[in-house]
């Protein structure tokens, strides 16, 4: 995709800028389906409470929110990981590292399944009273997923806050220094970027590389891979989009980067999204939106196993940010 | 017509084809081949695109081109480093011709 777009993609996607058309009628006009796969992993959303308010936060997350996970379902969760047979339990939130008893659920959870990855956003996990939580996880061999949206202070103060970068930076370095992103340790470091606004992220590839090489220049901090994700278009980053006029052009944007073949590897087809109720979503945004697991309000409590294969998902139009380009896997 | 230039008229560019498409069909293939990945990259061609759109100021190419960049990962002070780089080369370009005003003025001057 080049910067006129010229190259007949007008014609191709049918898209004009007043003429978007549903994500479901995009599934219909490409002859695609949104059902299951086997589903392997349980995302596992501690809650709201974050230390930053990011403004691309599809869950309004912040400092303010006081819905987090309780130590009961916490339990309930970790029993439903455990007998559905799941491969990864993937912990996020708002920030997970100021949940009380997220040593617990972790802890409960590496006994219950493979691999267990856990996300940060690199400030709430180095608040000295949380350190000891960066030590856990690495005697517990927990994946950490941590964000960083650029390599450059402007961007990344942009969009989670004054002094982010810098404190990333340091927390990226304590990580190196405990053995995370390590050659050898099997300490798995992974970041993620989301863009500083209304356009989409750059190949995965190609950042990949430039990340590697900025941050080694620059810091010396070394990382094992780097995901690059659209921002979705909903809590806050909506309310943005909306105040600033961009709503209209990016969801133009996201629809007519639609890429069928991206929609046989979007995660809602392998995960399912538990919150801090214990509720189930097929992913963390239509959690944000409040649409539950195939349309129907299930409990963590009354399943059994993953939801089955072939099982059909609601769509809206946010699930364009998961099909634009080279997907949201 | 309230302007020269419409933002709207941007994403018609493909109109351009409507009474010779064989000639805008050769022109949209070769300008894909050339922004796409080569020895340059994706990301250093639209930093290159934005700099010549500056230099030749025409607003669709810095619309198209600010985003493109934005969209390859750089940053606005990349970004800016490169529309120095047009200022400094078209500045450059009158300056330098600055040695032939010399050269006139010392071949008519005593």
């Amino acid at each position: 995709m080049n910067g006129y777009d010229c190259a007949g993609d007008e014609l191709n996607n049918g898209v004009s800028p007043n003429v978007r058309a549903g994500f479901g009628q995009s599934l219909v006009r490409h002859g695609l389906r949104l059902e299951r796969d086997p589903t392997h992993t349980l995302q596992i959303n501690t809650g709201l409470l974050c230390n930053q308010a990011c403004k691309h936060c599809h869950l309004e997350a912040g400092p303010a929110r006081t819905e987090i996970m309780g130590r009961a379902t916490m339990d309930q969760v970790a029993d439903y990981a455990a007998r559905g047979g799941f491969q990864t339990a993937d912990v996020t939130g708002g920030a997970p590292e100021m949940v009380p008893g997220i040593d617990h659920l972790l802890t409960r959870l590496v006994g219950a399944v493979p691999r267990v990855m856990f996300r940060s956003n690199l400030t709430a996990i180095r608040d000295t009273a949380r350190e000891h939580l960066g030590q856990l996880c690495r005697e517990l061999k927990v994946v950490l997923v941590a964000s960083l949206p650029a390599t450059h202070a402007s961007q990344t103060d942009a969009q989670r806050g004054g002094g982010v970068m810098d404190t990333s930076v340091g927390t990226l370095q304590w990580l190196n220094s405990l053995g995370y992103g390590q050659a050898g340790t099997g300490l798995e470091l992974h970041l993620v970027s989301n863009p500083a606004g209304a356009f989409l992220p750059p190949g995965q590839d190609r950042a990949e590389e430039r990340y590697r090489r900025d941050l080694q220049r620059k810091w010396g901090i070394v990382f094992n891979q780097l995901y690059t994700f659209a921002n979705v278009p909903l809590g806050r980053f909506k309310t943005w989009l909306d105040s600033s006029g961009n709503y209209d052009p990016y969801m133009d944007r996201l629809a007519k980067a639609f890429n069928p073949a991206a929609v046989a590897g979007v995660m809602c087809r392998t995960m399912v999204s538990v919150d801090w109720n214990g509720e189930l979503h097929d992913c963390d945004f239509h959690l944000a939106k409040g649409i539950p697991l195939s349309g129907v309000r299930w409990h963590v409590t009354e399943l059994q196993g993953p939801p089955a294969t072939g099982k059909s998902i609601p769509v809206a139009d946010h699930c364009y940010a998961c099909t634009a380009g080279a997907g949201f896997t | 017509m309230s302007s020269y230039y419409n933002p709207d008229d941007l994403p018609r560019f493909p109109e351009i084809g409507k009474d010779a498409p064989e000639l805008a069909g050769k022109f949209f293939e070769y300008y894909g081949a050339v922004m796409a990945e080569g020895e340059l990259s994706a990301r250093e061609k639209s930093l290159i695109a934005l700099a010549v759109a500056h230099a030749v100021q025409c607003p669709y190419c810095i619309d198209a081109y600010a985003k493109e960049c934005l969209e390859q990962g750089s940053n606005t002070a990349e970004m800016t480093e490169a529309v120095h780089v047009a200022a400094a080369i078209r500045g450059g370009a009158s300056l330098v011709h600055g040695v032939q005003m010399r050269n006139v003025a010392e071949r008519l001057s005593l």
